[in-house]
Order: structure tokens, then sequence, then C-alpha cells
């Protein structure tokens, strides 16, 4: 019954939907009704499938980047008062900076390759990684930290086999922020400059004005965030099983 | 064993200790008590290497100790239990930091000794506070320290759980005898588990007055004999109030 229940919610939505589509007699190039959207998609489903791949491809690489990279901000920063202090305020003014501005620079850089994806995949989820493992490296308790002094373990001791282990639950937060984000990033890159991806069909489709299409490009990228969010929740709960 | 020559220690402008002279010999128990606030713990962590005194020398086994010792190990009024490790694996951590090779049956004897056989597996979470307390004990026995340095360690243990540990402590010491330096504000367990117990005046610490318990062991709480020495203390110890 658990099981059931969000299926049931997605029925439900998904009928009512159909009905105001019905009801209120709305044109299929404004709001398609969910039977034009499978239609859409039956029509291309092999293209739609390898652009679907090609956004998951994107936001997977730029994810695993972004973890190689935020994961040693956060021990820099945690490390070193100094360090912390040098790139915290930039890394901070890093992250305000609206990323759709960044988005059309990375092509110029890297072009219509998925290199410009990737990077845009990284600037948004690389802040939230650093910060949760930060966070969660700098709340390891006193007395941990205390008897990690007294046993005179190093610095990497320390770093490894308490901080980042203590940090490890926070971690996990950091990382499902940054998955639902990644899938975004991409779509942004796609729409900038692109020849594959679901964001670049999203973007193709508004200019013959096919919105079903766009429609069933925007359920595959529902689809691949919620199969990714959820992929990693289950991830924890084999990692952290006490938590 | 341990030897404190005229250590004063200031935070700051706040004095914690001063002029603390104190001998500990090698298989020696000498329990450390006074108010709180009067510089018990600083004492301790100044032994451990983890603060450098402000003023005067401390030497274990003949060395001045500049930084934390392999040789000592410290037991914390928490039980400071890695959460995600096993009870084995959190006894045996000392021995990984160390570098040390296979000491898992000598954690497994630990264990037995504290009575916690058959919970290696576990993790410190599904154990109660006094368990955890023991497990914390084996954890500082491991790596077969000389020195043991003891900060409060049954404080934060319910009244039944405390005197427990402290008669298992008792047992412990008579097995594997080594120098302990115990921090407590407990009179009952300085009486049952010191040669010598160290009364400190506050603000800054002072060594107020050593008292020698001579006492045979095994001593039990509550034993008639303990009765007189736990007197003399308290006495003692309102005399420091002033």
């Amino acid at each position: 019954m658990k099981a059931l229940l969000p299926v049931l919610g997605l029925v439900a939505i998904i009928g009512l939907w159909w009905l105001a589509t019905i009801v209120f007699g709305i044109e299929s190039f404004l709001v398609p009704s969910p039977a034009d959207v499978v239609a859409s998609f039956a029509e291309l489903p092999g293209y739609l499938l390898e652009q679907t791949l090609v956004t998951l491809w994107e936001a997977v690489f730029g994810f695993a980047v972004s973890i190689v990279v935020g994961v040693p901000i956060a021990l820099l920063i945690v490390g070193s008062k100094i360090m912390e202090r040098m790139f915290y305020p930039l890394l901070v003014a890093l992250n305000a900076v609206p990323k759709v501005a960044i988005a059309p620079i990375a092509v110029v850089w890297f072009g219509f390759g998925i290199e410009s994806k990737v990077l845009l995949v990284v600037l948004v989820c690389v802040f939230p990684i650093v910060i949760s493992t930060a966070s969660g490296m700098k709340s390891t308790p006193d007395e941990l930290a205390e008897l990690f002094r007294s046993l005179d373990a190093t610095r990497g001791q320390e770093f490894f086999k308490l901080r980042l282990r203590h940090a490890l639950p926070q971690v996990f937060v950091g990382l499902k922020v940054a998955i639902s984000l990644a899938v975004i990033g991409a779509v942004i890159a796609e729409f900038v400059g692109a020849r594959a991806g679901l964001g670049y069909v999203i973007y193709t489709s508004g200019a013959s004005a096919d919105t079903s299409l766009a429609f069933a490009a925007m359920t595959l990228l529902a689809i691949i965030s919620v199969g990714l969010f959820y992929g990693l929740s289950y991830l924890e709960r084999k990692v952290l099983p006490y938590a | 064993m341990i030897r404190v020559e005229r250590v004063s220690q200031a935070f700051g402008t706040v004095g914690a200790l001063a002029g603390i002279d104190l001998e500990v010999g090698e298989h020696e128990f000498v329990a450390v008590i006074g108010r709180s606030g009067c510089g018990k713990s600083t004492l301790l962590r100044l032994i451990a290497g983890l603060l450098t005194p402000s003023a005067g020398r401390i030497s274990v086994a003949d060395e001045e100790v500049t930084k934390p010792r392999r040789d000592v190990s410290v037991m914390f009024q928490r039980p400071a239990l890695l959460p995600w490790r096993s009870v084995l694996s959190n006894v045996l951590l000392p021995i990984e930091i160390c570098g040390l090779g296979d000491h898992r049956e000598r954690a497994h004897e630990l264990l037995a000794l504290v009575g916690l056989a058959g919970f290696e597996k576990r993790r410190p979470h599904e154990l109660s506070g006094g368990m955890q307390q023991r497990v914390s004990l084996c954890r500082s026995l491991i790596q077969s320290p000389r020195v043991m340095l003891m900060d409060e360690p049954f404080s934060a243990l319910d009244a039944i759980t405390r005197s427990e540990l402290a008669e298992e402590l008792q047992r412990v010491q008579l097995e594997l005898p080594r120098a302990v330096v115990f921090v407590t504000h407990s009179i009952d367990e300085a009486v049952l588990l010191a040669d010598r117990i160290v009364v400190l005046s506050p603000r800054p610490g002072r060594i107020h007055q050593i008292v020698d318990v001579s006492i045979p062991r095994p001593r039990a709480l509550g034993q008639a004999e303990l009765d007189e020495v736990s007197r003399e203390l308290r006495g003692l110890l309102s005399e420091v109030t002033a």
C-alpha cells in the first residue's frame, strides 16, 4: 500500500490534467493532453531515448566531476583557516552568479560538445557538495577530535578516519541537492548551444511550436531526475544503514 | 613514571594551575580530586601532551612531554566511540592509528575482562552508557600503555553503574597494573581506587594536600576502613572551598 501511494498521486495528477484539457478545450499546442504527449514520444522513441542518454550522461559525468573537485575543496577549507578566508567568499560569489549567464561563455570556451555541459553541471553542483562536506567535517564532536589528538594521529588520519567519515550523512544531503541540480545544469547548457540532449529537443520544439514533444522531453527529464535522486537515496541507505 | 615539576598553566590572564609538583610511580594509582574548576582536567591534559604548560616541566618515562605519546592513553568523561564502527574495531582504533600489528586476540581478551564478550560486532548505539565506557576502557588498554590518564571517566553514568565500573577498574588495575592518574570529584571512587589522593584547591589549582591510602586491595565500596579516609578527604575538601 505504501508503495502504491506515489503511483496513486501521479495517476490523480495526470487524470486532472487530462480532464482539464478536455473540459476547457485547451489547444494542444498550448497544453497537450497526456495522450498527445505519449503519442509524441511514440513517434520518435529511439531518438528521444538517445537524447535522454545524452543528458543523463552529461549530468552524471558533471556530478562525478563535482564530487572529485568539491570534496578536496571542502578538505582544504576545513584544513586551513587561511584557505577558508581566501577562497570561501569567492566560492559564495561564484555560486551567486546566475548560471544561465555563464552558459553562453561556456559554449564559447568549450564549443557545442559535452565539455561545456559538464562545466555548467559542475558549476551548479559543486557548491552544495562543498558546503555539506565542509560543515559535516566541522561538526565532528570535540571529544572525538581530542581522542584522535591524544592518539597522536596524523592530520590525514584525522581527516579520513574521523572527519570525512563523520561528515558522510551530511555529504549525502549535499549530493542529493546536487544531483537534482545536475540535470537542470545540463539542460541550461543544452539550451544555449548543443546538437543533442533533451534540453536541445525542448529548445527546438519550442521553435516549431511542437509543445507535445517538449512535454515528452520534460517528462523524460523528470524521470531521470527522480531516478537519479532515488538511486542516490538507495546508495545512502546501503552505505549508512544506521543513519 | 610521571614527573610534574613546578607546573603552572594560565589561559590568558586566568590562572588554572600554579606550582604543581607531583610524581607517579610505575604501577601507582593516583587520584586527583577537587571542586569543579580547580584545574584537574587541565593537569591531565598537560600530562597527556594535549596542552603545553605555561611554566614548569612534565616528563613521562624520563622524557619531556611535548606532544601526545603513544604509550600514554587518555580516557575521557564520555566514551568517545566512533558510531560507525563496531565495538571491536573501536577497541582496535589506537592500533590502527599507530600502525601496529594484529591485536584482535588481545581486544577479545580485554572485552572479556570487562564482561563484554559476545558484543564485539555490536555498534556503540546498541550499548548502554556503562557498556560504552567499558569499551572505551578497553580501547585505552589495547596498546598496553605505560600511563593511563582518566578524566572523570564515570561521571556521566548513573550511580549504580558508576560503582560497578569503579570496582571493575580496580580489578583491571590489579590484573594489568600501570601508572594511572584518575581525575574525579567522587570521594568514594578516589578512596576505592587510589594509592595516593591529591587534593587540589581551586583558582588557581594548587596541591592542598596528598593523602596516602594504605588499605590493602581488593577494596570494596562501603568497606568500613574506607570511611576514615573518606571523612578525612571530606574535611580537606571543605577546607579548600574557603
